[in-house]
């Protein structure tokens, strides 16, 4: 995840003609349940010079759910799984419709409105 | 804004892998995933560095035909696939195991590219991915994000599939995506119908695959696959049709 958000972030400054970025908005999502200080860790790690200055903020998205078959909203919580489920999910959010039915009425049928992935907001740099 | 960094990672997962062979049909229940398997194994077996991708996430069936167990992917900076058989082999059962994966089209986008992302092949010759039936979410997700990729296109005789499988290939064409060429699979009557239309449309026509009674005693043993008249099969027309010795 940091290895492609450093990725993109590069791509987009060399895109946009940014010979310095100075911040990188990224959101993080909860499902997959990626420990925030690693992650960090990981990011300044992997910086390439154009990022060296740059100050990652990241924000974590929380993740709800909504079931499609009777719209039921919750928020979940890997906590609630089980070591192997809490793994696939990490590794496949989408193995949750394989480990999670809806609280209301049982369905697998649900979709993810918020905290899927890592994603990139917005980026904030000098021109040439 | 919201950029999906996913997708910068692809390119680099797939830069070491020489050709990818998508294994495709529109129809379901034709041998995509017993010609996948048998296509890999023997590539593996001509000492070509190969990975298998069973890309059909909801109905996966490779990891029955090879008889893949336990074997797990490593975590490393991504995801090392397990090698079995001589392939390295990625699959959704490594992580919900024989249990059902209700996807929708958004979903399965989402698992092609996150395994798309995470999966580290490293340096390949071929990798063969078994791919969902139809022209769906998957196929569209392996046109736009394997530029590289080449289509195999199994069929049945029968009329039905066929139909199906046109529309694939007419779509693959109308694209400009490589058709690698077409396998008529379980054929039992001696009509050319099937060779004439691949051939009609300036494809190659790998050849028919008799109906194989026995294939189904070889599911879960990949030796006694490859010896099957199927089995065989296959590996006449790989070694043909892509070069190999």
């Amino acid at each position: 995840m940091a290895e492609a958000v450093i990725r993109t972030a590069s791509q987009i400054a060399e895109r946009e003609g940014l010979i310095e970025v100075t911040e990188v908005n990224v959101r993080l999502g909860e499902i997959q349940q990626v420990d925030l200080e690693v992650f960090k860790f990981a990011l300044s790690q992997l910086k390439t010079q154009e990022l060296k200055k740059a100050r990652f903020n990241i924000r974590r998205a929380e993740a709800r759910f909504r079931c499609r078959a009777c719209g039921c909203e919750w928020l979940f919580s890997a906590d609630e799984l089980d070591e192997e489920a809490r793994e696939a999910v990490h590794f496949i959010p989408e193995a949750a419709h394989t480990f999670v039915r809806c609280p209301e009425c049982g369905s697998r049928d649900f979709e993810f409105t918020s905290g899927r992935g890592v994603w990139i907001e917005s980026i904030k740099g000098v021109r040439e | 804004m919201k950029i999906d960094p996913r997708i910068s990672l692809i390119e680099e997962r797939l830069k070491g892998i020489r050709r990818v062979i998508a294994v495709s049909s529109g129809k379901g229940g034709v041998g995509k995933s017993l010609v996948s398997s048998a296509l890999a194994l023997t590539l593996a077996r001509r000492g070509l560095r190969t990975g298998l991708f069973d890309m059909d996430f909801t109905s996966p069936a490779s990891h029955i035909i090879l008889g893949v167990g336990d074997a797990q992917p490593e975590e490393a900076d991504g995801i090392v696939p397990p090698v079995v058989h001589g392939l390295k082999y990625m699959s959704i059962i490594h992580y919900v195991h024989d249990r059902a994966s209700p996807l929708r089209g958004v979903d399965l986008s989402n698992v092609v590219t996150e395994l798309l992302a995470v999966t580290i092949w490293g340096k390949l010759d071929f990798l063969v991915i078994d791919m969902p039936p139809g022209i769906s979410d998957v196929v569209l997700d392996v046109l736009r994000l394997i530029r590289k990729a080449e289509f195999l296109v199994v069929t049945t005789p029968s009329r039905l599939a066929f139909e199906t499988v046109r529309k694939l290939i007419d779509l693959l064409l109308e694209l400009g995506v490589p058709v690698l060429g077409v396998i008529e699979n379980m054929k039992m009557g001696s009509s050319d119908r099937i060779r004439r239309e691949v051939e009609g449309r300036g494809l190659n026509f790998w050849g028919e695959v008799p109906f194989d009674p026995r294939l189904e005693e070889s599911i879960g043993d990949a030796g006694r696959l490859m010896r099957t008249e199927f089995g065989r099969a296959i590996e006449r027309m790989a070694a043909e049709k892509l070069g190999i010795t």
